[in-house]
């Protein structure tokens, strides 16, 4: 910070950072109080978007909310399908074919390099750069694609049922993924020459925006904010869900803490998926892809049930409460960005403007999950 | 000192190398989808707006008015009606009326169905300035279709 901004004295100015900006990503408004170019003190201000989504889970039947979690982060819905079919099938203790967890291992996968290669792309088109989004968006054509040909939709997908996933894969899906991995495994080399080793992303990135692991604690930031931090936690390895264990797969961590580190966790996850993805469409076993024990009409046991997954952006957790009804008691979701975004009033203190939204890039936000 | 050069020059070189990529690129086909001029097909699963599924023989609609759809339904876009003419066996859909206005083609209407007489339909070009013309009676787009 400038000595000007630190004697009280001295006159700041309040700028308005959205809610209609290209660098938020939707209806985020950041209120920054401004010294020249620093920043003294940011405010994230929420609810522009806010729909209420846990209010509807409690004034429809279970099966009905399913459509609202894809809702919530379009980037990534299917972990999020994921999540609150995982917080459900726990409550009503429904067994899920093995066929079925494979699929859901792969698509979710997919899902996850589809988000990454969208922030990739729409990151460095933050800083100014206009082509890397090209070829990120190109990519990720093929996996839209792909999850269309099984799910029917491109983006809210919506393709996980209560015991089981609504279709199953058939062989030119196994095919087209195959030949995808094949594709970036080819590509990723090339992203890495564009962007990673450009000297202007570098200075852009490097040593900007440090994220402490005390910080990351203290707002329960979680996801690739976390592991740039230094910090080594992912769900899938330290609370495994679904068939997890099965495959063998790192955590990328990275203990730079700044918003490098962060670029690194998430392009090294999009390999780590790719493994995933390779090992589970090796391994996947015949069978049916859907229990046939579910009741139409779902009334779990009354009791308070949790369950977490690794989205694309930290760990989104549910927590569903159950009365015995049709409906849920109550309906808790845990999002990873609202914590992630709610440390960027305290990191951003002092920063330039530029590199603040430099920062914010690096923290992956998507605001409709923010404000659910 | 040294930093500085090897910036310089390194950082050079790497947009040099970042620009070769992007005229690599240059050369490769366009993978742009021409809208306008080629028209993509739908995969087999895409959900659309639901239809009504006529019989094979008759083309008389399927659906029997049991109401599985307007109960699943999130968002109470469905409204369906019918009646039992005299010495038939099944009930006879009068009208079914689809308000695509609220509908988050979730698919769950579909799959509620026990009789297969909803489906998707592959239609997506559905753009329009007035509300009305996202109230489809499907009743009478089955009967435009035979």
């Amino acid at each position: 910070m400038s000595d000007f901004a630190l004697s009280q004295t001295k006159e700041t100015f309040v700028l308005n950072l959205g809610p209609q900006h290209p660098a938020t990503h939707g209806v985020l408004r950041v209120k920054l109080e401004m010294d020249g170019e620093y920043i003294v003190h940011a405010e994230p201000i929420l609810g522009y978007i806010h729909r209420m989504h846990e209010k509807m889970g409690e004034n429809r039947t279970w099966a009905q909310f399913m459509p609202n979690t894809a809702r919530l982060d379009y980037l990534g819905a299917l972990s999020y399908n994921h999540g609150y079919a995982l917080a459900v099938e726990r409550a009503a203790s429904i067994e899920v074919p093995e066929r079925a967890e494979y699929i859901r291992v792969i698509t979710v996968e997919l899902n996850r390099i589809a988000s990454h290669l969208l922030w990739f792309g729409a990151y460095v088109l933050d800083l100014g750069g206009m082509t890397p989004i090209f070829y990120a968006f190109d990519d990720r054509e093929q996996i839209l694609n792909l999850l269309e040909s099984v799910t029917g939709a491109r983006l809210t997908f919506c393709y996980f049922r209560f015991g089981g996933v609504y279709n199953d894969i058939d062989d030119s899906f196994i095919a087209g993924s195959r030949e995808f991995i094949k594709r970036l495994r080819k590509q990723m080399p090339d992203y890495h020459n564009l962007v990673t080793k450009n000297i202007i992303m570098i200075k852009r990135l490097k040593d900007i925006g440090p994220i402490s692991p005390e910080m990351v604690r203290k707002y329960g930031a979680t996801g690739p904010v976390m592991r740039g931090s230094g910090i080594n936690y992912d769900v899938r390895k330290n609370e495994p869900y679904s068939v997890y264990p099965e495959f063998d797969f790192d955590i990328p961590v990275y203990d730079e803490c700044d918003s490098m580190a962060r670029y690194m966790v998430r392009m090294d996850e999009i390999e780590q998926s790719m493994r995933i993805i390779e090992q589970a469409l090796d391994k996947l076993p015949e069978g049916p892809v859907m229990t046939e024990k579910v009741p139409k009409n779902l009334k779990p046991p009354k009791g308070d049930y949790y369950s977490a997954v690794e989205a694309a952006r930290g760990v989104f957790g549910c927590r569903v409460v159950s009365d015995g009804t049709n409906t849920a008691y109550r309906l808790k979701l845990r999002s990873p960005t609202f914590s992630n975004l709610s440390l960027f009033g305290e990191a951003c203190q002092g920063m330039l403007l530029a590199d603040a939204l430099a920062f914010m890039g690096s923290l992956d936000l998507v605001i409709p999950e923010i404000d659910r | 000192m040294s930093g500085y050069y090897r910036d310089l020059f390194g950082g050079s070189w790497s947009l040099l190398v970042g620009l070769g990529i992007t005229i690599k690129n240059m050369f490769v086909p366009i993978v742009t989808e021409q809208y306008p001029h080629f028209v993509p097909v739908m995969t087999p699963r895409f959900r659309g707006h639901i239809e009504l599924v006529g019989d094979e023989e008759t083309g008389e609609p399927k659906c029997v008015v049991c109401g599985m759809c307007q109960k699943a339904c999130p968002s109470g876009c469905i409204k369906l009606a019918g009646e039992k003419p005299e010495g038939a066996k099944k009930k006879v859909v009068t009208s079914y009326i689809l308000d695509f206005t609220r509908c988050s083609l979730c698919g769950q209407c579909v799959e509620s169905c026990n009789f297969g007489a909803i489906t998707f339909s592959k239609d997506y070009n559905l753009a329009s300035t007035d509300k009305n013309d996202f109230i489809f009676d499907l009743k009478k787009r089955l009967e435009e279709k035979s």
